[in-house]
């Protein structure tokens, strides 16, 4: 090969692999009977999916009163929540595009789940506006389309408009990156089956061959995907947040949104990747192939946007008060001290300061830490967006209009059972699919594998040596 | 690819891309006309070996690109001077500025879409099509040449299959497809 790589980074596969033992190791936990693990998480997800389809159904049909909002506190937990769900949904194309053009090997390791939590999370993101609308059955009002009111067309200067199309855009891009790399890996899985689920795979496979020329229109593909996929998935936090920048509320009115929130959103996003793909690779044995020098890349990215994050806030407090306005310095006097202090020392805690450990290697590399600061910056991040969004409305310039609100019942049934629903698709997808893209591990094995490079390194190892022939 | 009438197909397996590649440089040496080659994953510099034409998806994604953005441009334009104004807040009826964000997505949106049926459309993939492949392991580990021999004389075959067993093939077999 041909690929230079330096001699100082570590092996990114373990367990001298061969070609077929990565096969192997990926398709099989698809091939056997789902463990009992998976059935309990399955289970539980279930009943999350059925709380959110209670709660869903309990606001459609009595109405969004249901949810305690009021005329102060418009927006509450159901856009905290979208944007949650939206930031969440960063990582995968992050990882799978921008690490693409970067040319970072780790990227292979983590993408494909990656990619897949982000769809899930886009669907989930998605279900907040829609439900928010209160009359869902007229959601298709959003889209200009030819009508007999006029035809009336819907306001393409309003920044919710641009989030309908760039959240649609965004999904669709992702699936289509996403299918195109499953598209070779499926006829992996086509070939080692035989009976009803070889023509299911072969029908998902759309007769992939692995013909020289058509991995070279893939990787074209792939490429310019990517470098479509790159602005793409910038421009989709910058618009949520344009749904906030360009209005005239204290609080909201500010031009560092847009770095802001993507910075939040990659960390939010690296975040749920972490949580996720440490319980996948104990569950599904993926150790080789996720390794703690993937899991310290991962954190030093969340170390790296958690410091902008955190910076961003203490900006903003400073520009609050350096601006002389002083609706914009009570804004922020009440975000860290008003009714709502514990949600904004909340978000400082678990995105500015615990972040921080991870300056120091030792629990970077550590598998306990990591899942528990994946958890706090979970949190973290879901408090960031309540702060922005509730503490800001609940003190407007009408001192006679202050409000509180607390979410009902059915506002948290819908949160967490959006969880059940992402946990769903997410459980489901590592039955049906190749948890690591398979085809691009292989293409990395002879520069980053063990027996290849590393200290446990054999001089002049062929990877055919391995096993027998067929 | 996908052609109506059988083909009757000589292969040899590899078990290394290093051992195709060095193949493919001996073939490229005594003129033999390889089919086509299958390997598991995109192989390094496998393309400029087979002298393929460098491809020209990303022309046409520039072009399914361009389109998406003058008609995302053009009809918000045409909506909002022609044919139905309104003034939001005191702005101009075309806006431009606010326009760029849903031109910028229908750019992107055009161009993945197009560039990506276009990519199905050229490999002859679709859902439910189905291609013989020649051995199971070619999406595993296996890596493999294949000669068209319909028409070949015996002379060309027997070339075909000394080329395939001194330059290492693990396994050569012919298959109609």
């Amino acid at each position: 090969m041909s690929a230079v790589v330096s001699p100082i980074r570590e092996p990114l596969i373990t367990g001298s692999k061969t070609y077929h033992d990565i096969t192997e190791d990926i398709c099989g936990p698809t091939e056997r009977a789902p463990g009992l693990l998976w059935t309990i998480a399955m289970a539980l997800s279930v009943a999350g999916l059925a709380t959110f389809a209670f709660s869903v159904f309990w606001t459609v049909y009595f109405g969004i009163g249901t949810w305690d909002l009021n005329r102060t506190i418009g927006w509450g937990w159901d856009i905290t929540n979208f944007v949650w769900w939206i930031g969440i949904g960063h990582a995968g194309t992050l990882i799978s595009a921008i690490l693409l053009l970067f040319r970072q090997k780790w990227r292979t390791g983590v993408n494909r789940a990656a990619e897949a939590m982000t769809i899930f999370a886009v669907i989930c993101a998605g279900q907040f506006p829609l439900i928010h609308m209160g009359r869902i059955w007229l959601a298709f009002f959003i889209f200009p389309y030819p009508n007999t009111r006029g035809p009336l067309w819907v306001n393409f200067n309003s920044p919710l408009l641009w989030d309908v199309f760039a959240i649609s855009t965004y999904f669709t891009v992702s699936i289509l990156f996403w299918y195109t790399g499953l598209v070779p890996d499926f006829a992996t899985m086509r070939d080692r089956s035989t009976g009803m689920r070889r023509k299911i795979y072969n029908f998902l496979s759309f007769g992939w061959t692995g013909s020289a020329k058509h991995w070279q229109r893939f990787e074209s593909l792939s490429l310019i995907l990517a470098g479509l996929a790159t602005p793409l998935v910038l421009s989709v936090h910058t618009i949520v947040s344009f749904d906030f920048a360009t209005s005239v509320i204290p609080g909201w009115h500010t031009t560092i949104f847009p770095p802001y929130f993507v910075a939040g959103a990659i960390f939010s996003g690296f975040a749920m990747v972490l949580t996720l793909m440490l319980i996948a690779r104990k569950v599904l044995h993926l150790e080789d192939y996720i390794t703690l020098e993937h899991i310290e890349s991962m954190n030093k990215v969340i170390l790296l946007t958690g410091s902008i994050v955190g910076t961003a806030y203490l900006t903003e407090l400073f520009i609050s008060w350096y601006s002389g306005y002083i609706y914009e310095q009570f804004a922020f006097f009440n975000r860290a001290l008003g009714p709502y202090w514990w949600s904004y020392f909340g978000m400082m805690a678990c995105n500015v300061l615990s972040p921080q450990i991870f300056w120091f290697k030792k629990y970077r590399r550590s598998i306990f830490v990591t899942f528990f600061m994946s958890i706090f910056i979970n949190i973290g991040m879901w408090f960031e967006r309540f702060v922005i969004i509730a503490t800001t409305l609940a003190r407007d310039y009408l001192p006679s209009s202050w409000s509180y609100y607390v979410p009902t019942w059915v506002e948290i049934g819908i949160f967490v059972g959006s969880m059940g629903l992402f946990f769903v698709l997410f459980l489901l997808f590592t039955r049906v699919a190749p948890v690591v893209a398979i085809a691009e591990v292989k293409s990395i094995l002879k520069t980053s594998g063990d027996q290849y490079k590393g200290k446990n390194a054999m001089p002049h190892h062929h990877a055919h040596d391995d096993h027998g022939h067929h | 690819m996908s052609q109506n009438k059988s083909k009757e197909v000589l292969f040899g397996l590899y078990d290394d891309e290093t051992d195709l590649m060095d193949a493919i440089r001996v073939a490229n040496k005594e003129h033999l006309e390889i089919d086509e080659v299958f390997t598991p994953f995109p192989v390094h510099g496998l393309d400029h070996l087979l002298h393929f034409e460098e491809s020209r998806l990303h022309i046409a994604g520039f072009v399914y690109g361009a389109m998406g953005t003058l008609t995302a441009f053009l009809f918000m334009s045409w909506v909002f001077t022609r044919d139905w104004p309104i003034i939001f807040g005191g702005k101009p009826y075309w806006s431009v500025p606010a326009f760029i964000p849903i031109t910028f997505e229908l750019t992107v949106l055009f161009c993945a879409i197009g560039m990506v049926v276009s990519y199905y459309t050229v490999n002859g993939l679709a859902p439910g099509v189905t291609i013989p492949t020649l051995h199971d392991r070619i999406t595993d580990d296996k890596f493999c040449i294949a000669f068209n021999t319909n028409g070949a004389s015996a002379q060309d075959i027997g070339n075909m299959k000394d080329f395939l067993s001194k330059t290492g093939a693990s396994l050569i077999d012919s298959k109609v497809v």
